[in-house]
């Protein structure tokens, strides 16, 4: 077997760091996550020759080893651990010509924790057209390293950057800067107390502290007791650092690196005179807004269909082709649908990712932060927040997957937990019944009808909880986070479809191996629940034709009979009905009851159920809503589809968590249950509240 | 007291010393540097926050921290 080395692959964002690693690793790549945390782990493996494989990990972005957040910290924490499996054997710190300077700063840290450690300078490619030139012999020798000049986009430059990593042995360990000219005296005593180690990493133990948070720290106890020293002076030597670096690269780069400055006017001011444009800017930005929109609700409409009726046919195939019996009916009714559940997501997934890493990949996300952040800020949210909550009125699910994309833990959670409130397409057909039913027919002024202006109310309702929820979220949580605000805005690039491609892979695959599990196991549960009952329900057919043998009913109107009679019977049916009192207040009878619990499956279930108990035995929406019309409140002996009733279901379905699916994928995106099941009871009980008081006003 | 939150469009200043308590270190590793040359490129709507280059850097800050840092005119 191949010897295998452990590589990691560190730099500051936007260097193109994930394509080096896309290059070197191709689709050999493993996403998951650290443990216990949300930080995305990426992994993968390179051969390097037929002796030799490199084990490669693409740390989070950082600007220097001081972490400011989860992500950062994952990044010195490994470094700092020797005994981690993944401790690298070589680091390659990724910089981008353009901003050389700054990408050498953490490299100088990386380099002093006495890894080898490879420069790769990349996008080496705009050398020649930005006037930039760079003695790559020079810096390697004031380094004390080696060089790769690459290309991520035009792939040159790896062969000699494996070449390195085969022979990390022969680079330099040398510190490049003194730590402890930092502040001698402070060093000095360091030394006494912890004369067997390495002080740079022991400054950067005691210094974790200040910033961000614990560390792993088997290796060197007691340096928490070790502080002698004020927060606000530690704070004022790693300031002191920071100046010593630069310095230190500042005299490197003045013998090693020219850049002419006379083609500064390039496409960025370009580009930026009309995309941050205080009007243009916006305009654009909800031009895009919308294309992802048409692309989420519509165009992924058509595969969806597809996949819908591929699933159906083939649920009806394996009925027919096997035995029948439970364990087909297990197979074609439970698990295929549940399947279909699944993979009926992945078009709009696939389609919002698409546009997404295209934004990010472009440089264009950065300025949609630039724009928006002084009106999201207000809310707890990022000016990438936007994007989620906007996608989020097609589906929620993709959307929380986009929230990935924000960097602040504490924004990006507050967004995880509000986008559910949006309306999201699933909602739509349960709208639309029932403002057919109980909203009149007319208009305001002769030009907009009610029913309409009642569903514009429902979406503005969803974008208001969603906002004001975040509000309050805001001021509730406390989550330690950094509290200021720098965002890099880097070059504009085109997109390198590679990794678009690669981006869309992943989140698809990350969705159904992740929240997909879930999603198939509670959609076999209500199966199981709907499809078995105790007593009555087993003798079903053998009732409903007792009682309806003068009827003279055709077969297919016998059977939707039987089928309605099932369900009532059937384990929801008794949940159903169970529920019945704490409903009955907010005006729905247990037929609502057992269509508010399978609409856990997905919302618009809701009409299917209803269409069940009422036995019509289609779907058509006219049958339904003449049904539903008829339909007689037990108690009140008044419609039970009234207009108190009916608007106290659409506020009930304007609030509550009732997709099974997007607390599988909150799940899986904040890493624990604490958090979907939070929302779970914090929205269904706003649900249960506004619902309750909008009836109980209005009847 | 000149800041760069004061700073117009197209104008360039050159950084001066400022305090590590208020301004935050993630800033200095991104090239804040006291001694470096910033420009103004663009504000955001209602001014806020501030596009700036900080020696070939670009950046975005709020006013806020912005309103920290003392700087001092190029003619």
């Amino acid at each position: 077997m191949a010897k295998q080395i452990n590589v990691a692959l560190i730099g500051n964002p936007n260097t193109g760091k994930t394509s080096v690693f896309n290059r070197l690793t191709g689709l050999n790549q493993k996403v998951g996550n650290y443990p216990g945390i949300t930080v995305e782990k990426k992994q993968g493996t390179c051969t390097l020759s037929r002796s030799l494989k490199a084990h490669i990990i693409d740390l989070p972005g950082t600007y220097s080893l001081n972490a400011s957040s989860l992500d950062e910290n994952v990044v010195i924490e490994l470094l700092l651990n020797k005994n981690d499996k993944d401790f690298p054997d070589v680091a390659i710190v990724v910089s981008e010509i353009e901003n050389l300077k700054r990408n050498l700063l953490l490299f100088t840290q990386i380099k002093d924790l006495g890894i080898p450690t490879i420069l790769a300078v990349n996008m080496a490619d705009r050398m020649e057209r930005k006037a930039i030139s760079l003695d790559v012999e020079r810096l390697e020798q004031k380094l004390e390293t080696k060089i790769a000049l690459i290309s991520s986009r035009k792939n040159t430059g790896f062969d000699t950057l494996k070449e390195l990593i085969t022979n990390h042995a022969t680079i330099s360990t040398k510190p490049c800067l003194n730590a402890s000219a930092i502040a001698p005296e402070y060093f000095d005593r360091l030394r006494k107390v912890f004369p067997n180690q390495d002080l740079y990493k022991l400054w950067l133990v005691i210094t974790q502290d200040v910033n961000f948070g614990k560390l792993e720290r088997k290796e060197l106890q007691g340096v928490a007791s070790f502080k002698t020293e004020s927060e606000s002076t530690l704070k004022r030597l790693q300031q002191k650092e920071t100046i010593a670096r630069y310095q230190f690269i500042n005299g490197v780069l003045k013998e090693t690196l020219t850049i002419d400055t006379a083609n500064a006017k390039d496409l960025r001011s370009r580009l930026d005179r009309v995309l941050i444009h205080k009007v243009w800017g916006y305009f654009i930005f909800f031009g895009i807004l919308l294309l992802m929109f048409q692309a989420i609700f519509d165009w992924s409409s058509y595969p969806m269909d597809f996949i819908d009726s591929t699933f159906a046919s083939l649920s009806e195939w394996m009925k027919t082709t096997l035995p029948p019996g439970d364990f087909t009916n297990l197979i074609a009714e439970g698990i295929i649908p549940g399947l279909g559940g699944i993979v009926i997501f992945i078009p709009q997934i696939a389609f919002l990712f698409f546009f997404i890493s295209i934004l990010e990949e472009s440089g264009y996300m950065s300025r949609v932060v630039f724009l928006m952040d002084r009106i999201m800020r207000r809310f707890g949210l990022s000016g990438k927040s936007v994007v989620p909550l906007v996608s989020g009125t097609a589906c929620a699910i993709p959307a929380i997957m986009a929230t990935r994309n924000i960097e602040n833990w504490k924004e990006r959670l507050i967004t995880i937990l509000v986008t559910p409130f949006t309306t999201c397409s699933a909602r739509l057909p349960v709208y639309l019944i029932i403002i057919a039913l109980v909203i009149p027919e007319g208009r305001v002024l002769g030009i907009f009808s009610y029913q309409g202006l009642t569903l514009m109310f429902l979406y503005l309702l969803g974008f208001g909880a969603a906002i004001f929820s975040a509000y309050l979220l805001d001021k509730i949580l406390k989550i330690k986070t950094k509290t200021f605000f720098v965002v890099e805005m880097p070059n504009y690039k085109l997109p390198m479809p590679k990794n678009v491609l690669i981006t869309v892979i992943e989140k698809t695959k990350s969705f159904v191996l992740g929240a997909g599990k879930i999603i198939l196991a509670i959609s076999i549960i209500l199966w199981v629940l709907a499809s078995y009952g105790p007593g009555d329900f087993n003798k079903a057919e053998a009732i409903v034709t007792q009682e309806n043998v003068t009827n003279n009913l055709s077969e297919e109107e016998l059977e939707t009979k039987i089928a309605s009679f099932k369900l009532e019977n059937s384990y929801i049916g008794i949940l159903g009905k169970a529920i019945e009192p704490a409903v009955r207040p907010l005006g729905y009878d247990w037929k609502i009851g057992i269509a508010l619990i399978s609409s856990f499956a997905a919302r618009e279930v809701f009409v299917g159920t209803l269409a069940t108990i009422y036995s019509v035995g289609s779907e058509d929406e006219k049958t339904i809503k003449n049904r539903m019309a008829a339909e007689v409140n037990p108690v009140l002996g008044t419609p039970l589809f009234n207009f108190a009733s009916g608007i106290s279901l659409l506020l009930f379905y304007a609030f509550a968590m009732q997709c099974m699916s997007t607390l599988a994928v909150v799940k899986k995106e904040t890493n624990s249950w604490k958090w979907p099941m939070w929302q779970l009871f914090a929205m269904s009980a706003i649900a249960y509240v506004v619902a309750l008081g909008a009836y109980q006003l209005l009847k | 007291m000149l800041t760069i939150a004061s700073l117009k469009k197209g104008q360039r200043a050159i950084i001066k010393e400022f305090s590590i308590d208020v301004v935050p270190l993630k800033l200095l590793e991104m090239g804040c540097l006291p001694g470096n040359e910033i420009a103004l490129v663009q504000t955001a709507p209602f001014q806020d926050p501030l596009y700036l280059n900080i020696n070939g850097s670009h950046l975005a800050i709020r006013k806020e921290t912005a309103a920290q840092i003392e700087i001092e005119l190029i003619p």
